[in-house]
């Protein structure tokens, strides 16, 4: 465990996109505290510039709402989604690839089929179609995403399940007489767990990016202020009020790229022998 | 000794190479000294980690960045190679020295013609420019014995075996006639038969051309066969040099008279061959592999193993020999039936288990166990090995606290500490992993063991406990064996009745003496001769020791 911290630190990106991350999540669980009102409710007054006034350090927007506040809230909706709908996706993903990867021929081809016709469609299409068929809530937003983004994680699976079978020490547990439910739990997952991680921290930012979309284009959850959401709201005031949606984009990007950092580091972290990359 | 005017091709002195800190050595090579002259073959011989790479990889300056020689001179036609500059070193490369790696598949460019391949090595040093490349280029491919070189010129090298390939290689090696020829485990990657060939056209070839040949291995039957003069390396030193007939017959190093003791010398011993019951009979086994099968595409069918028929008594060990491709291995995976079988009969304890399906066999899949053939791959890296060796008990019904008990006490039996219960395979070297192996094996007391090339990825010395272990456990347990190897040698050594397979069938079947110094079918005798170093007798120094 030194070590594989040792090995993740020796990537400078990677370590700042932690402490990045690691204030988002501080900020998001800090919220109510920091703000004890709604970020809907109108407090001031509309179109304040930022750093003009000190209880709005980022501005207002048209109807007089704290951005900071909404920033805060918005932080918290982002990791929310993006982390449950992630969660969601991985365990079907891993469940459907484990199973085609283990069983094989025609149960592969058949759960590998069912995978493509996922992937066919459009990501963010699909996950607009869903979530206009249903309402428009944060269980529709996180089952969209998952549905959306699960294929990738089977496949995954599925790969490292069809290597590691013919391992020698899967082929041992077969010998030894374990049953299969066994072998894929406790001998193939735990050594396939570090691709299936570090897609998962890509697929958090995904997810993210996903649900800004979804909100920007007015299917986020109405009672859930969102980053998406606030930039959706400012794109008809872009050019009278830049701050509106320059705030909450930097957000995005700051998350995105802090996860995206992590991931990268994380892989290099798990996968030592492809550490020296160019060197 | 050579004689004493003559300056000698190549002069090793004091070569000192460090390792980076925190190693379990402080160098990789120490006070290295030999020389190498004109015309004759030296072999370095040593386990793996013993350095014996370092030095040849020193002198074509091949050491990777973070190894640096500490000091001592590379003399090599009285300049110091290590003086050298990158430059200087890479228009020597390929033309005064060159070098023939163990892989001959990784070794070749799989995109480019091997005739483009040698054509190469000529064009970076300007020679013989326009047609003559060409046809220097045929020359080569007719003097490394390949058939057909005006065809071959053309060809990618996946079409070509791997005797075909490691014969391109040499040709590369050989495209500028350097003086010095070195040459990397350049046969271990093969067959028996093909190394017999390769060892032949190397030695023809220093003949004819008087270059100097400096031949890594770690085999001494390929240095029986091969060497003028060896070296022998022991956790970079150099413990001993001298002729082939001062260091293989009349060895002075304790560690020498120990690495000869451990070579298996397939003399076999007389056995009792006394009627114990039959454990397993096995009747026409059957397994083909069908590739390539899609719908516009023909299936191409391989016969893997055909009509195959043996059987095992209780306490003695069944040998199965063959060349990579003979089907030895998928007999193996039958047995266990981790493979379907095609058809035939596997009576184990009268018992029909090809017929049963998995789920039905499983209970009775104790009785069966396996010894597998990498020590690196067999156990799993993120259990522990009291985990590795409980589980089968475990899942067979034994309480986890008797199993674990049990467990420490295979682990001594194997020749293990009990502390080693509660570590990690990867602190373990390949022998005593092998042992875990082992030990997995035999948690669930079974009546057969099969063991798959199961020491052949072992060093000689490692080599010569395990099958000794084996002997011992197979004695006091009276398990039924099959002992699947290439390793004629070794098969002939410790088995009471040896098959040989060619192709998926078995060509020959009887005890080792008699395949061994009286071999019937003509596969089977070319498979003998071509063991190297069949001259040799290590067993006289054991004598004499």
């Amino acid at each position: 465990m030194k070590a594989f911290a040792q090995r993740y630190c020796r990537n400078y990106g990677a370590v700042i996109g932690l402490v990045v991350l690691l204030l988002v999540v501080a900020v998001a669980l800090l919220a109510p505290v920091l703000y004890e009102e709604s970020p809907w409710l109108m407090v001031g007054d509309p179109l304040v510039r930022p750093f003009a006034e000190a209880a709005f350090p980022f501005g207002t927007d048209m109807l007089g709402r704290d951005i900071t506040a909404g920033m805060l809230y918005g932080a918290r909706v982002s990791l929310l989604v993006g982390v449950i709908s992630t969660g969601v996706a991985l365990v079907f993903g891993i469940l459907i690839g484990s199973v085609a990867g283990y069983c094989g021929g025609r149960i592969d081809d058949a759960l590998m089929r069912f995978t493509e016709f996922f992937q066919t469609i459009p990501q963010l299409a699909m996950a607009v179609v869903i979530v206009a068929i249903f309402n428009p809530t944060i269980y529709s937003i996180v089952a969209a995403i998952s549905v959306v983004s699960w294929p990738p994680v089977a496949r995954l699976v599925r790969g490292e399940f069809l290597t590691l079978k013919q391992r020698e020490f899967v082929q041992a547990a077969v010998v030894i007489g374990q049953k299969p439910l066994r072998i894929i739990l406790t001998q193939i997952l735990p050594n396939a767990m570090s691709p299936i991680i570090v897609s998962a921290s890509f697929m958090v930012a995904t997810a993210i990016l996903t649900e800004s979309a979804l909100s920007f284009l007015g299917l986020g959850d109405r009672n859930m202020m969102s980053w998406g959401f606030m930039i959706g709201a400012a794109r008809t005031m872009i050019r009278e009020a830049w701050w509106m949606s320059v705030w909450p984009g930097v957000a995005i990007l700051l998350t995105v790229l802090s996860i995206n950092l992590i991931g990268e580091g994380l892989n290099d972290a798990m996968n030592p022998q492809l550490r020296r990359r160019g060197e | 000794m050579q004689a004493p005017d003559k300056l000698p091709l190549l002069s090793v002195r004091d070569l000192t190479i460090a390792l980076p800190a925190g190693g379990d050595r402080a160098h990789a090579v120490k006070d290295v000294s030999y020389d190498l002259h004109a015309g004759e073959i030296l072999c370095i011989v040593g386990e793996s980690g013993s350095g014996k790479s370092m030095s040849a990889n020193a002198i074509m300056g091949l050491l990777p960045p973070y190894l640096k020689p500490r000091g001592g001179q590379i003399l090599f036609q009285g300049k110091d190679l290590l003086a050298q500059g990158e430059q200087t070193l890479l228009s020597m490369r390929g033309k005064e020295m060159a070098m023939v790696f163990q892989e001959p598949l990784s070794a070749l460019n799989p995109v480019m013609t091997v005739g483009d391949q040698i054509a190469e090595v000529m064009r970076v040093h300007d020679a013989c420019p326009g047609e003559a490349r060409t046809r220097r280029v045929l020359e080569l491919l007719a003097f490394v014995g390949l058939p057909d070189p005006a065809t071959l010129i053309h060809s990618y090298p996946f079409r070509l075996s791997g005797g075909q390939r490691q014969r391109v290689v040499i040709a590369m090696a050989l495209a500028l006639e350097p003086a010095l020829l070195i040459a990397d485990e350049p046969t271990t990657a093969l067959d028996v038969t093909t190394q017999a060939q390769i060892l032949a056209l190397i030695k023809r070839i220093q003949a004819e051309k008087g270059m100097g040949v400096m031949f890594v291995t770690h085999d001494f039957g390929v240095v029986a066969e091969i060497a003028d003069r060896v070296a022998v390396m022991e956790k970079g030193v150099l413990v001993e040099v001298g002729t082939v007939q001062q260091v293989l017959n009349h060895p002075q190093h304790p560690y020498t008279r120990r690495l000869i003791g451990a070579v298996p010398h397939g003399r076999a011993k007389a056995r009792d061959q006394q009627a114990a019951e039959i454990v397993l009979d096995v009747r026409g086994l059957r397994k083909t592999y069908a590739s390539g099968g899609g719908l516009f595409s023909k299936k191409r069918v391989v016969n893997a193993v055909d009509g195959v028929s043996f059987s095992v008594r209780r306490g003695q060990t069944l040998g199965i020999v063959g060349e990579s491709g003979s089907g030895k291995s998928t007999i193996g995976k039958c047995l266990l039936k981790l493979t379907e079988i095609d058809g035939g009969e596997l009576l184990f304890d009268g018992q029909d288990i090809a017929r049963l399906s998995e789920r039905q066999f499983r209970p009775l899949r104790s009785d069966v166990q396996m010894i597998f053939q990498d020590p690196f791959a067999s156990l799993n890296p993120r259990h522990t090995v009291g985990r590795i060796i409980t589980d089968g008990p475990v899942a067979n019904g034994v309480p986890l606290a008797r199993a674990q008990a049990r467990g420490r006490e295979l682990l001594q039996l194997v020749g293990l500490e009990a502390s080693a219960f509660d570590r990690y395979p990867n602190q373990f070297s390949g022998g005593q992993r092998q042992r875990i192996g082992i030990a997995r094996a035999l948690a669930l007391e079974p009546k057969l063991l099969v063991a798959d090339e199961s020491v052949s990825a072992l060093d000689v010395s490692v080599q010569a406990q395990v099958l000794q272990l084996l002997s011992d456990l197979q004695k006091r347990l009276d398990i039924g064996l099959i002992f699947i190897t290439h390793d004629l040698r070794v098969a002939a050594q410790i088995c009471h009745h040896v098959i040989v397979m060619h192709k998926g069938k078995v060509v020959e079947s009887g005890p080792p003496g008699q395949i061994f110094d009286a071999p019937l079918h003509d596969y089977t005798q070319r498979l003998i001769a071509a063991i190297p170093g069949k001259e040799w007798d290590p067993t006289l120094i054991r004598a004499a020791a």
